[in-house]
C-alpha cells in the first residue's frame, strides 16, 4: 500500500494491490466524520433550547422563573394577568424566533445553492423589501385583500407581495440562458425598486402611519400570535423534509451546474422545486415578523463553516443555526435596556455580524 | 451496431447553428477516441449533444440502445459527460463530493454502505489521489481537482465516457498516468471513451480511433495514422507539421510554423 506521506499527487500505475488498510483508515474518519456532525447539530440543538429557556424565562415583567414554570405547567392555578403572560406573550415570542430564524436559514441556504451565489438571501434578493412593500400599502393606504381578518391585514399584503417577488425571481431563472448571475442581479434590482416604492409611500404617509410603518420594516417578534406561530411551524414541518429529501441533487449541484447536469440532475427542476420552498418559508416569515432577513444571509455561511456541504448536514444544520441565531437575538432585544423591546430585525444584525464576519474573515485568513 | 454512434446532430445556439446535421462514429468499444480540432469547432457541443445535455436533435446509438429516447436520468447512468471546467471549489470533502456524483440520481444498483467508500476509494487509487480522499475541494489544486472528476466519473461505472479535455490541468506525468488508466479500463470495462484532446501527439500515440472537427464538420475520421497527417493539420489548424517516426519507430507530430 502506498502510504499518503504528503500533498504531492502521487501516481499509481497499477490498481494498488492492498487498499484494505487504508480504506479501514478512511472509512473509520469518514464515519467519526458523520459522528461529528451529528454531534454538532446536537450541540447547536441543545444551544436553542437553552435559548429559548432563557428567552422564556429573562425579561421585564418581574415573574420569578418558578412561577413562570408554575404557570406553564398548571395553567389553571395562576392569576389570569400571569397566565397571558406567560401564554399569550412569553412563549410564542419563543417559539417565534425559534420559528422564523429556522425558516430564514433553511430558505437562505437553499437560495445559495440553487443560485451558486454565496450573497444570495430572502434579505439580498428582495424578499423582505418586498414584503415591506405589502406591509407598508396595508399600513399607509389600508389595501386589503378581500376576507382577511384585521388582525392579518398587514402580514397577508406582506406575504402576497414576498411570494409575489420570489415568483417573479423563479421566472427569470427559467428563461433559457438565464444563468444564475441574472437572477441574483434581477433579486438585486427588486430590492432598489420596492425600497423606491416603501420611500414613495412613506412620503406621503401621515405621521402616525409612517411610524407604524418604520417599526413594521424594523422586524419585531412582538407580533407573534399562536396562529401566525401554528401557520409557520407547519409549513417548516412540511417543507424541511421536502428540501432535505433533495439533499444529494443539491449537494453535486454546489459542484457546478454543467457537471450537476451531466450526472443526471435536472438542473432547472431542483431549482424550481428549491425556490418554491424558498418562497413559502421566507415570505411566512418575513411577513409575520418583519424584516429580519439577516439570519437567511449568515445562518448558511455559519453552517456551510461548521458542517461542510453534505447538504445532508448542511441544510438541518443551516435551520439550527437560524433558529439560535433568532433566538439569542430575542433574548437580547429583550434585555440590552431594561423595560424596552428592541426591535429584533436591529439585534439580529448586530448580533449576527460579529459572527459573521468572525467567520469570513477567519475564511479569508486561511486560504 | 457497435459503439456510440450519432445520427444527423443538430444544435443551435440562439439562431447560430453551431452542428448541422452532423453524422459521426462509431466510436469503437474497448478503446479510446479522440476528438480534435481548434477553439469554437464544436467539440464540447458534440459531446454535451451526444450525452443528452442541452438541446439537440438528432439520434444517439450506443450499441443497439437508442440514448436519445432515455430519461435525462437513465441516459447519464448510461452515458456520462466530463465537463470541460473543473470541479467546483466547494467545502466538500474528496470522498464525499464521489459519494455525492453516485448519488445524485438515487443510489448506483448493486453498491452500498461501506462498499460504496470502497468503491469510491478504489477510483481515487487507480488515479494515484487516494491520499486526497479526507481532503476539502476547496483546498485542492487544479490539477487535483481534475482527477478527482475523472474519479467522479468512471465511479459512475457509465457505458461510455465522454471526456471533455481531461488533461487540461495536468502536468506530463499524469497525462501519461491518466491516458493508461483510461485505457486500460476503458478495455476492461468494454466501454466507448471519447476524449477531448488539444495534444496531436498523445491523440496519435495513444488513441485508436480519431475524429477531427473544424467549424461544427468533420474533416476526417477514422485510425490516427491516416486522420492525422500534415494535409488535415493544415486544413483544420492552419499550421504547417509534418508527421515523423521517432527513433523508437513511433509518430511524431513536428510543428513547423503556422501556414
Ligand atoms: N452557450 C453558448 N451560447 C452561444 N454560443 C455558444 C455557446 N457555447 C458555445 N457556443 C459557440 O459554439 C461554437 C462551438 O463551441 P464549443 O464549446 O463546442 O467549442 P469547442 O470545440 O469545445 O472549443 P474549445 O476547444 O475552445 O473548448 C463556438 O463558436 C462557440 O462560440
Ligand atoms: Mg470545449
Amino acid at each position: 500500500m502506498r502510504v499518503p506521506d504528503d500533498d504531492t499527487v502521487t501516481a499509481s500505475h497499477a490498481i494498488s494491490p492492498d487498499l484494505s488498510d487504508f480504506a479501514r483508515q478512511v472509512r473509520g474518519s469518514y464515519r467519526m466524520l458523520l459522528r461529528r456532525r451529528l454531534g454538532i447539530l446536537a450541540v447547536i440543538a441543545g444551544c436553542i433550547v437553552a435559548s429559548v429557556v432563557l428567552d422564556f424565562c429573562l425579561g421585564p415583567s418581574g415573574l420569578s422563573v418558578g412561577a413562570l414554570i408554575r404557570t406553564l405547567l398548571h395553567p389553571h392555578d395562576v392569576s389570569a394577568g400571569q397566565s397571558v403572560i406567560v401564554w399569550q406573550i412569553r412563549l410564542p415570542y419563543a417559539l417565534m424566533a425559534v420559528c422564523v430564524g429556522a425558516a430564514l436559514g433553511l430558505a437562505g441556504a437553499e437560495m445559495q445553492t440553487v443560485l451558486a451565489n454565496p450573497l444570495a438571501s430572502p434579505f439580498t434578493l428582495g424578499v423582505s423589501a418586498a414584503a415591506a412593500f405589502g406591509a407598508s400599502l396595508a399600513i399607509i393606504l389600508q389595501w386589503r385583500l378581500p376576507g382577511v381578518p384585521d388582525a392579518w391585514v398587514v402580514s397577508a399584503d406582506a406575504f402576497v407581495f414576498a411570494i409575489g417577488s420570489v415568483l417573479l425571481l423563479d421566472m427569470v431563472s427559467r428563461r433559457r440562458n438565464a444563468g444564475t448571475g441574472t437572477v441574483v442581479l434581477f433579486g438585486i434590482a427588486l430590492v432598489f425598486a420596492f425600497h423606491a416604492l416603501v420611500s414613495l409611500l412613506q412620503f406621503v404617509a401621515n405621521e402616525d402611519a409612517l411610524q407604524d410603518l418604520v417599526f413594521w420594516t424594523m422586524g419585531s417578534l412582538t407580533r407573534a400570535t399562536w396562529p401566525k406561530l401554528g401557520l409557520l411551524a407547519a409549513a417548516c414541518v412540511v417543507v424541511a423534509p421536502l428540501s432535505f429529501r433533495a439533499a444529494w441533487k443539491l449537494t453535486v449541484l454546489r459542484m457546478g451546474e454543467e457537471r450537476a447536469a451531466s450526472l443526471g440532475v435536472d438542473v432547472p427542476q431542483v431549482r424550481r422545486g428549491a425556490l418554491l420552498r424558498v418562497s413559502i418559508l421566507s415570505a411566512l416569515a418575513v411577513s409575520f415578523v418583519g424584516t429580519i432577513g439577516f439570519v437567511g444571509l449568515v445562518a448558511p455561511h455559519i453552517a456551510r463553516r461548521l458542517l461542510g456541504e453534505d447538504h445532508r448536514f448542511y441544510l438541518p444544520g443551516s435551520m439550527f443555526v437560524g433558529a439560535l441565531v433568532m433566538s439569542l437575538s430575542s433574548v437580547a432585544a429583550r434585555n440590552i435596556m431594561p423595560g424596552v423591546v428592541i426591535p429584533t430585525g436591529i439585534v439580529t444584525a448586530l448580533v449576527g455580524i460579529p459572527f459573521f464576519l468572525a467567520i469570513v474573515l477567519r475564511r479569508q485568513g486561511l486560504s | 451496431m457497435n459503439g456510440l454512434f450519432a445520427e444527423h446532430v443538430t444544435v443551435r445556439y440562439g439562431r447560430r447553428t453551431v452542428l448541422d446535421d452532423l453524422t459521426v462514429g462509431p466510436f469503437p468499444t474497448g478503446r479510446v477516441s479522440a476528438l480534435l480540432g481548434p477553439n469554437g469547432s464544436g467539440k464540447s457541443t458534440l459531446l454535451r449533444a451526444m450525452a443528452g445535455l442541452g438541446e439537440a436533435t438528432g439520434r444517439v446509438m450506443l450499441g443497439p440502445d437508442e440514448l436519445s429516447r432515455m430519461s435525462l436520468a437513465q441516459r447519464t447512468r448510461r452515458c456520462l459527460y466530463l465537463p470541460q471546467t473543473l470541479p467546483a471549489t466547494v467545502h466538500l470533502q474528496v470522498l464525499e463530493s464521489l459519494l455525492a456524483a453516485q448519488n445524485a440520481t438515487g443510489v448506483m444498483p448493486d453498491v452500498t454502505g461501506g462498499d460504496e467508500i470502497d468503491a469510491a476509494l478504489h477510483m481515487l487509487d487507480i488515479f494515484g489521489i487516494a491520499d486526497l480522499a479526507m481532503r476539502y475541494m476547496d483546498e485542492l489544486s487544479g490539477g487535483q481537482r481534475q482527477l478527482v472528476g475523472l474519479a467522479q466519473a468512471l465511479g459512475r461505472h457509465p457505458d461510455a465516457l465522454l471526456l471533455d479535455e481531461p488533461l487540461s490541468a495536468l502536468d506530463l506525468h499524469h497525462q501519461f498516468a491518466v491516458m493508461d488508466v483510461l485505457r486500460r479500463e476503458t478495455e476492461r470495462r468494454n466501454i466507448v471513451t471519447v476524449m477531448v484532446l488539444h495534444d496531436l501527439n498523445i491523440a496519435v500515440r495513444m488513441t485508436d480511433y480519431d475524429v477531427i472537427l473544424r467549424n461544427g464538420k468533420i474533416i476526417a475520421s477514422g485510425s490516427p495514422r491516416t486522420v492525422i497527417t500534415p494535409d488535415t493539420l493544415r486544413q483544420t489548424y492552419d499550421i504547417v507539421a509534418r508527421v515523423e517516426t521517432c527513433s523508437r519507430g513511433l509518430p511524431h507530430i513536428m510543428v513547423d510554423g503556422l501556414s
